[in-house]
């Protein structure tokens, strides 16, 4: 006889759990019940994205970087998983791109920080700064290195994210949840919401809260969602769907400048 | 009801708490009778057919014997790491570089409490330091130059930066898995290939390092470890395959190294001895400064190149320092290094005590006051109790020259300016301590340190991000942090 | 780095033996009645049934309303009833008031009053404000009870506040300086209890005068206890290990601490349900 399959049910990823969409609405994708996430969602990812980034931003840089290190750790054991929902080559350069960008972690601040000669006697030095709370909308394809290549280098500079996963290949975004939350990455730095990209977008582009926008994913609806993120002057960023470079990392960052007097 | 005398104890005071012994279990590393030389990914009979002992300064006990490498045994490691470099570690892609470090890292991480043990064993350093410090910096140090590998361009814009090919490092015996990491983790990164020698009394937990090689499958040569004295680091550096040597120890060997390199073309950096000044203001908060200049002096019982051995204080706070800092001096233990209550550890070798014992006559002859705690040492083993003089005068002996023990010279100043002469009154330029809570001060005084680290208001901290290296006489080039690459890179420009 | 120990076998017997003889076995709720101290009471006299070597606590700790209840329960038996005075846990009431309280704990017959310090008044810069309530608090006591002075370091930001109020608690007239009532999110930390540890150490030096350390809140565990019996030692030497000049408020700690103990004597780890909750 043959034996039934236990099959998984898909959910949204917030705050480190899996709940289901408080509208208790789906949507058939890739021949799943995928979760149909709604506005309020959204609304309470925002919030938990907020008060996780204090504490990713708290963390040293280090333990950062192992912490991103460890999700490619999780990816590579869960190779097979991946690789049905995308391909075993995507998967392997996703991998590959998590490692990447975890190595940002401590050299961000030697990088694109600085000591500045001021003409006086003070000493003057410049510092990068995560921006806040970052909305991405991924990239319908690749779904999973558009994902990661998104994800990456917003978050390895301090930022907790709200992502608006690929709507025609969702499984892909799930999969990787299930990594990052056996990676030690803490509850609510990154937030994966399946759903409509046309419900949700809006709302995550005019969320008072949200700092930078990342229109990575979106199509026809970019011009609106910038405009919509105009009303606390959002940094809007169309990030690349399969790049790894510092410069995907420093939109996301804000440099501070501190001086102090120098004499005895 | 229940009677008074059953329950209600009056307080006896106590006397005396002495704390039961906490040692760290030994068993959790294997130690074999004998090692061979690491070459082309394997141990391997040394040429040279000879070997020696190395001992446990806290007992006075063999540990192993290792090998004394040769000329013909160095020159075996060269060839390797050559091969190795040209057919493999040149051409693989820098990202898969990148996962080879980062393997390390992690397995360095796994088995840090074995190398820990090793560590505090065969050098005599405290387990706390070697447990708390010694190993997570290592460890460190390998994730961090991991990231590097495959993002050089970005460290060194329009500079075309590539490997040099072979590096030679020797390393010395004060921390020496933490040497390791500083020399190995950046050469790699940078796609050269090493051959290293650990200092001749620590060899122990480098020969243990290449089990790790071997763990996360290190290309054969990429990295090779010879052991062996002075003679077979004279071999490595006079070697013409090597391109490029790095050397950490003492002043006088820096020196004969430079001049032998003379001419040669080959690439060098050099970190050697410090007579660092530690300089506390009366504005300091003085039982943090009392803390500070403990653990800048007696951590590693003083066996560190930048240790704050020269103490400075403002005039106004010398008795209310000086009196908290006998007092604290008073609750060190000094002990087996492997007893987690330990603070100071064994002297590393017979030599370094005698050289201890030596100087510090020497400032007693020369009329400064000695103060030592009561201490009870152990009877075997290699121990001296730490130390401080007061009345030191700057032309002393013991404010001059380096101890690398747990021996402190206390001077005195009056203005800022003079505490700045005074520091920078020397040969070296290692690093420096400065005490107040005026934070101008802070900058002022880095600004006209002339060191190549200074701490304030902390000591003896390190990071795989802080660039450490000397200025004059205790040596050039930086390691740690952007900068810690350059010396193990070719440019263009 | 160097103020770290591991204190095994005998001499953590000790220290878990004297982290009870200096415990003040602590009731500070709303909802505490009769019935509540006098259980309390019980547990601080005999803490295990079980165990005749076990010694009694230092003291009860209770609120103004439970202090009759608490002396009668523990008269005879040589455990003190400290009530805790000055509109604890804030402060935040007229001084008559608060002096009126102190009085009335007193005559009650409170062997020791734990009185909390005007926050709102030392972080405005009112430090002789702070001083003068201090000094008419223990005119109140002097004689008749010993005067704990709460700091409530979680609330002065910093340890250059902490070691201020502490000089400040001591000029005042404190008999003991103590750390914090418990109430708010940070309490009792190694670091802050240090800075105090040092200026006592101080004050001792200079003029001789002994003023005794209490640590309160957040000591839930017998190895946190250890670690502050060890810095007292090492800071202030063997001489302030008694109850006379050290306490520890705490509550569930002594059920950790009777575990520990039983631990040590057994070789097993424990079980709490085998250990009473009064």
């Amino acid at each position: 006889m043959t034996r039934l399959a236990v099959r998984k049910t898909y959910k949204l990823y917030i705050g480190g759990a899996f709940p289901r969409s408080e509208s208790g609405r789906t949507l058939v994708v890739e021949g799943a019940n995928i979760a149909r996430a709604s506005r309020k969602d959204l609304r309470d990812a925002v919030r938990i994205a907020r008060q996780a980034g204090a504490g990713w931003w708290g963390m040293t840089a280090y333990n950062r970087g192992q912490v991103l290190y460890r999700i490619a750790e999780m990816m590579e054991d869960r190779h097979a998983a991946l690789s049905a929902a995308s391909s075993e080559a995507e998967v392997s350069r996703a991998i590959d791109r998590v490692v990447w960008y975890a190595g940002w972690a401590d050299k961000l601040a030697q990088t694109v920080g600085s000591s500045n000669p001021v003409a006086g006697p003070y000493f003057n030095f410049t510092v990068p700064e995560p921006t806040g709370v970052v909305g991405i909308i991924a990239p319908q394809k690749p779904a999973l290195l558009g994902l990661v290549s998104r994800v990456l280098p917003v978050i390895v500079g301090g930022n907790a994210v709200v992502v608006i996963a690929s709507e025609t290949h969702p499984l892909a975004a799930i999969e990787l949840a299930e990594c990052l939350a056996t990676a030690d990455v803490p509850g609510g730095v990154v937030n994966i919401l399946t759903g409509q990209r046309a419900e949700l977008a809006p709302v995550l582009a005019s969320h008072m809260d949200v700092a930078a926008l990342d229109l990575a994913g979106a199509d026809g609806d970019a011009a609106e969602l910038e405009r919509l993120g105009a009303e606390n002057v959002k940094r809007v960023v169309h990030g690349h769907p399969d790049r790894q470079s510092l410069y995907e990392i420093t939109p996301f960052l804000e440099l501070k400048t501190v001086w102090h007097p120098v004499g005895m | 009801m229940v009677p008074a005398e059953k329950h209600g104890r009056t307080a006896a005071v106590v006397s005396k708490w002495d704390y039961a012994p906490a040692p760290e279990a030994k068993d959790i590393v294997k130690i074999q009778d004998r090692y061979g030389l690491f070459i082309g990914g394997k141990f391997v009979e040394p040429l040279s057919k000879q070997h020696y002992t190395t001992i446990d300064p806290a007992h006075e006990e063999p540990l192993a014997e290792v090998a004394q490498a040769g000329k013909a045994d160095v020159a075996k490691a060269v060839r390797a790491a050559r091969e190795a470099y040209a057919t493999t570690w040149s051409k693989l892609r820098p990202s898969e570089r990148a996962k080879y470090l980062y393997r390390i890292a992690r397995i360095l991480q796994e088995r840090a409490r074995e190398f820990a043990v090793l560590e505090s064993r065969n050098g005599g350093k405290p387990i706390r330091e070697s447990r708390d410090v010694d190993l997570p910096l290592a460890a460190a140090h390998f994730f961090y130059y991991a990231g590097w590998a495959d993002k050089l361009e970005y460290a060194f814009p329009n500079r075309k930066p590539r490997p040099i090919g072979v590096a030679g490092q020797i390393i010395p015996w004060n921390f020496p898995m933490l040497m390791l990491a500083w020399k190995i983790a950046p050469a790699l990164a940078a796609g050269n290939t090493v051959v290293l020698k650990p200092a001749e009394t620590t060899p122990l937990t480098a020969l243990l390092f290449c089990d790790v090689l071997r763990q996360a499958e290190l290309p054969p040569g990429v990295v090779n470890i010879v052991t062996g004295d002075g003679r077979t680091g004279a071999e490595i550096v006079a070697h013409p395959d090597v391109n490029k040597i790095a050397f950490t120890g003492s002043t006088e060997v820096g020196k004969a190294i430079q001049r032998a390199l003379a001419g040669t073309g080959k690439r060098l950096t050099l970190e050697l001895g410090g007579k660092a000044a530690n300089v506390v203001f009366d504005d300091a908060p003085l039982d943090q400064a009392v803390e500070g200049i403990v653990n800048g002096i007696y951590f590693n019982q003083g066996h560190v190149c930048c240790a704050g051995s020269r103490l400075f204080v403002q005039e106004s706070i010398y008795d209310a320092i000086i009196s908290k800092l006998k007092r604290r001096m008073s609750t060190l233990r000094v002990g087996d290094p492997l007893d987690k209550n330990t603070d100071v550890g064994a002297i590393n070798s017979k030599m370094q005590l005698d050289k201890i014992t030596s100087l510090v006559q020497s400032g007693i002859d020369e009329g400064a006051e000695i103060y030592q705690p009561p201490c009870k040492l152990p009877e075997r083993g290699y121990w001296f109790v730490p130390t401080v003089f007061t009345n030191v005068a700057q032309s002393y002996r013991i404010a001059q020259e380096e101890i690398f023990g747990p021996v402190l010279s206390v001077l005195t100043f009056r203005t800022p300016d003079e505490a700045v002469e005074k520091a920078n009154n020397t040969p070296y330029g290692l690093s420096a301590g400065v005490w107040t809570e005026k934070g101008s001060r802070i900058l002022a005084m880095a600004q006209r340190l002339k060191a190549g680290v200074v701490w304030a208001n902390t000591y003896n901290r390190f990071d795989p991000t802080s660039p450490f290296g000397g200025y004059k006489e205790s040596g050039f080039g930086r390691e740690g942090g952007l900068h810690g690459l350059e010396p193990y890179l070719a440019f263009d420009e | 780095m160097l103020a770290t120990r591991s204190i095994k076998k005998a001499s953590k017997v000790f220290a878990l033996d004297l982290a009870i003889r200096c415990m003040d076995l602590t009731t500070l709720e709303g909802a505490d009645t009769p019935g509540k101290v006098a259980a309390l009471s019980s547990k601080a006299i005999r803490p295990d049934p079980t165990d005749d070597s076990i010694p009694s606590v230092a003291a009860v700790c209770v609120y103004p309303n439970l202090v009759p209840t608490a002396l009668e329960r523990t008269r005879g038996t040589g455990v003190k009833v400290a009530s805790v005075a000055t509109a604890f846990p804030s402060g935040q009431a007229p001084l008559d008031v608060k002096l009126q309280e102190v009085r009335d704990v007193v005559a009650m017959g409170a062997h020791e009053v734990d009185m909390v310090i005007d926050r709102g008044a030392f972080l405005s810069g009112n430090y002789a404000k702070v001083y003068d309530e201090i000094v008419r608090v223990k005119e109140l006591c002097a004689g008749k009870a010993h005067l704990k002075v709460i700091l409530e370091t979680g609330e002065l930001g910093n340890y250059d506040n902490v070691r201020r109020a502490s000089l400040l608690a001591i000029a005042g007239g404190a008999d003991f300086i103590k750390t914090s009532t418990g109430k708010v999110t940070r309490n009792s930390e190694l670091p802050v209890a240090l800075c105090m540890l040092e200026v006592i150490r101080d004050v001792h030096e200079e003029t001789g005068r002994v003023v005794g350390m209490k640590i309160a809140g957040g000591i839930r565990q017998s190895k946190q206890a250890v670690q502050y019996l060890v810095q007292v030692y090492e800071t202030l030497g063997p001489a302030w290990l008694t109850p006379d000049r050290y306490r520890i408020g705490a509550s569930s700690l002594l059920n950790d601490v009777l575990m520990q103990l039983r631990k040590e004597k057994t070789g097993r780890y424990q079980n709490p349900d085998y250990f009473t909750v009064d």
